[in-house]
């Protein structure tokens, strides 16, 4: 068992790593890189992105995947706007934006879970159906007129230093996740849901009832994160947040998740959401332009997976050779791909 | 009487996959039976056209990624490499006016396939899962685009017109692009039914370790499937060049997903081993048929999305249910058989 966490283990290490060289790279560039002032910013604009990636984390593990993340974001956001315009009084809007994602999610989990249908294909519908609500809800109009009280809250720091309101919130939920999916029997139930569903069901486990739970906690994270970005640029439109979905799957796989699920852990997807931010920052201050990152974004994102599993049959090759040289048995060949 | 059970059986599973195009059918016909009603001019000859010229491009797109899909593995860089492909036939033109239009199309889809081959290597030989793999390939692709392209544009000024009549004119309200996409679909549906190449990837996606024990060659089948679906998306980029004429490093952003789509809306399951490329071509139809619709019933056209997932979630749940009764009916069948 831990010969077969190895790899896993290592890929953490190895992005954290990167992280770390990725900061050293950024000071060389520029001397503007390593300031409060910069860092902040370059946090402040992952917000959304690293919210989403903590539930899409735990959704992943579980064995799923929900696409609808972002245009449940931006139909939250409408509604948030709709109901302001409409004069309702802030607490209640917010309330009901993320109560409006957990909804879109528990549509979501009920055809996952109840009819049992494959999640990829249920969330590409609610991709669409929920950007089609978000722009129905507010049309090509866009609400901009929130409290100052209220986007201060998504735009500002906290006092006295350059970190970022939403990071604050970031930071609480991301230890709240890592406790819960590490330290708690629902998450390490999800690790087992995610390796062996069958096998987690005839154990006893509630699989059903926990997938359900996971996919109205991504909704609700959507309607969090809705609030978040509605606030941090004071606009409610319906196109917040387009195409964000793939970025946020991206960071959770490229921080060590597996796609077949079961396997990963929230550390590496912090590693790998600061990875991405911290060269998009760093290549921006010294010019160069966003292409470059997206191919290292891709090109990363397949070497997590490759690198591994070259090395595991590079490995499983040595054995055999060596075992053929020894006492010539077979060695069972492990994989960490289809 | 095992031998005619087993053709009862075949039979009937056949007559379901064909009840699930004929329903879609249905729904395509009595959908532009109403808007027709409403509005005379929907199924006039501009009508028609705009409708297919707004499917064909995606309707490549679904061959693809419906050979894919079959496999149970996914291809989302197809916009990607819809977006190089675009690109690059407008550069062709620009250095050589007097290119060979069909020589055109073969380096586009060549350049696709060559993309395509790159998907492969990772999934088939690498073991990286088709969806990791292709997703970094999204953003490999589009990077590339980005980063050789920069701030550039290709007008339809700078496009042989004989090259932009393919999508403007044809026979009757039906452009020369539409009938060479719809001769693709019937040629790509035959091959898949009818050649054991074909029968094979729908083997592949049913159960894999079974294909493997039945002699297929899996890693074959998957390299020559991500192959052709490079080749389809790389051809679909020639004809969006000459569709839109207006091309710059962004064209197909964000197609992937619609494609998708699409491909389930047209019966073909995400799950593999089920569906076929006509399917998949009248599920885009519909998608664009709905589109259109819209606009001509003066219908806020951002409703389109709505509809569309929506009809997604209505066609998968009804699969599902089909699916569900022909088990339980081949189980009494074989009961009291």
């Amino acid at each position: 068992m831990a010969d077969a966490l190895a790899p896993l283990r290592h890929w953490e290490v190895a992005i954290w790593i990167l992280v770390v060289a990725a900061l050293t790279f950024g000071n060389h560039l520029s001397p503007a890189f390593l300031t409060a002032d910069n860092l902040g910013n370059l946090a402040a604009n992952l917000s959304e992105i690293a919210l989403m990636a903590l539930t899409s984390t735990m959704v992943i593990i579980a064995g799923e995947i929900d696409l609808s993340i972002a245009s449940a974001l931006g139909m939250c956001s409408c509604l948030l706007g709709l109901l302001w315009s409409y004069g309702v009084p802030m607490p209640l809007c917010v309330l009901a934006a993320v109560a409006a994602g957990a909804l879109a999610g528990a549509g979501n989990g009920l055809l996952v879970t109840w009819l049992g249908l494959p999640s990829l294909a249920v969330t590409i519908g609610t991709l669409a159906l929920d950007r089609g609500l978000a722009f129905a809800l507010l049309g090509d109009s866009a609400v901009a007129d929130f409290p100052t009280f209220y986007t201060n809250l998504g735009f500002g720091a906290v006092p006295g230093t350059t970190i970022p309101n939403p990071m604050v919130l970031f930071a609480v939920l991301a230890v709240l996740t890592i406790v819960v999916l590490h330290a708690t029997p629902f998450g390490r139930a999800l690790y087992a849901i995610g390796a062996n569903p069958v096998a987690a069901r005839f154990s006893g486990l509630p699989v059903a009832r926990y997938k359900f739970l996971l996919f109205v906690l991504s909704g609700a994270m959507s309607g969090l994160a809705a609030i978040v970005y509605t606030f941090r640029f004071s606009s409610a439109r319906g196109d917040n947040a387009l195409g964000f979905e793939l970025p946020v799957i991206a960071a959770v796989l490229l921080g060590g998740v597996s796609i077949f699920g079961g396997k990963g852990s929230v550390i590496g997807v912090i590693a790998a959401i600061f990875l991405v931010g911290v060269l998009q920052n760093a290549l921006a201050l010294v010019d160069v332009s966003n292409d470059i990152l997206t191919v290292v974004t891709g090109l990363a994102l397949i070497a997590s997976v490759l690198g591994p599993n070259l090395a595991a049959r590079a490995e499983s090759r040595l054995h055999r050779y060596r075992r053929a040289a020894g006492a010539g048995e077979e060695q069972p060949q492990r994989e960490n791909g289809r | 009487m095992s031998v005619t059970l087993e053709m009862r059986r075949g039979g009937f599973l056949t007559a379901v996959a064909r009840a699930r195009e004929v329903g879609l059918f249905a729904v395509l016909a009595a959908l532009v039976l109403a808007t027709t009603m409403i509005d005379p001019r929907f199924l006039g000859a501009q009508g028609i056209k705009d409708i297919l010229e707004d499917v064909t491009v995606t309707a490549l797109l679904c061959i693809g990624e419906t050979i894919v899909l079959l496999m149970r593995q996914v291809d989302l860089s197809v916009s990607s490499v819809l977006g190089i492909t675009a690109y690059a036939t407008g550069t062709i033109f620009a250095v050589h006016p007097g290119a060979p239009i069909a020589l055109v199309m073969l380096v586009g889809a060549a350049i696709g396939a060559a993309l395509g081959a790159l998907n492969a290597a990772l999934v088939a030989f690498g073991g990286v899962p088709s969806l990791v793999a292709t997703l970094g390939t999204l953003y490999v692709f589009r990077g590339a685009e980005f980063a050789w392209v920069k701030g550039g544009q290709i007008n339809a000024t700078s496009l042989p017109k004989d090259f932009l009549a393919l999508a403007t004119s044809g026979i009757g309200p039906v452009p020369y692009v539409a009938l060479i996409v719809l001769a693709l679909i019937a040629l790509a549906g035959y091959g898949l039914r009818h050649y054991p190449g074909g029968r094979e990837y729908y083997a592949v996606g049913s159960n894999e370790e079974a294909a493997r024990l039945a002699g297929i060659d899996v890693p074959r089948r998957l390299t020559l499937g991500f192959l052709s679906c490079g080749a389809f998306a790389g051809l679909a980029g020639v004809l969006f060049t000459a569709r839109f004429g207006t091309v710059d490093a962004t064209a197909g952003t964000g197609m992937e997903l619609h494609v998708i789509a699409a491909c389930v809306v047209g019966g073909v399951a995400i799950t593999g081993g089920v569906g076929s490329v006509e399917g998949a071509a009248i599920g885009a139809l519909l998608l664009a048929v709905i589109s259109n619709a819209l606009v001509s019933l003066r219908v806020p056209v951002f409703w389109e999305q709505t509809i569309e997932g929506a009809l997604l979630l209505v066609a998968i749940s009804l699969d599902l249910v089909i699916s569900r009764r022909t088990l339980a009916l081949m189980r009494s069948d074989r009961a009291h058989g």
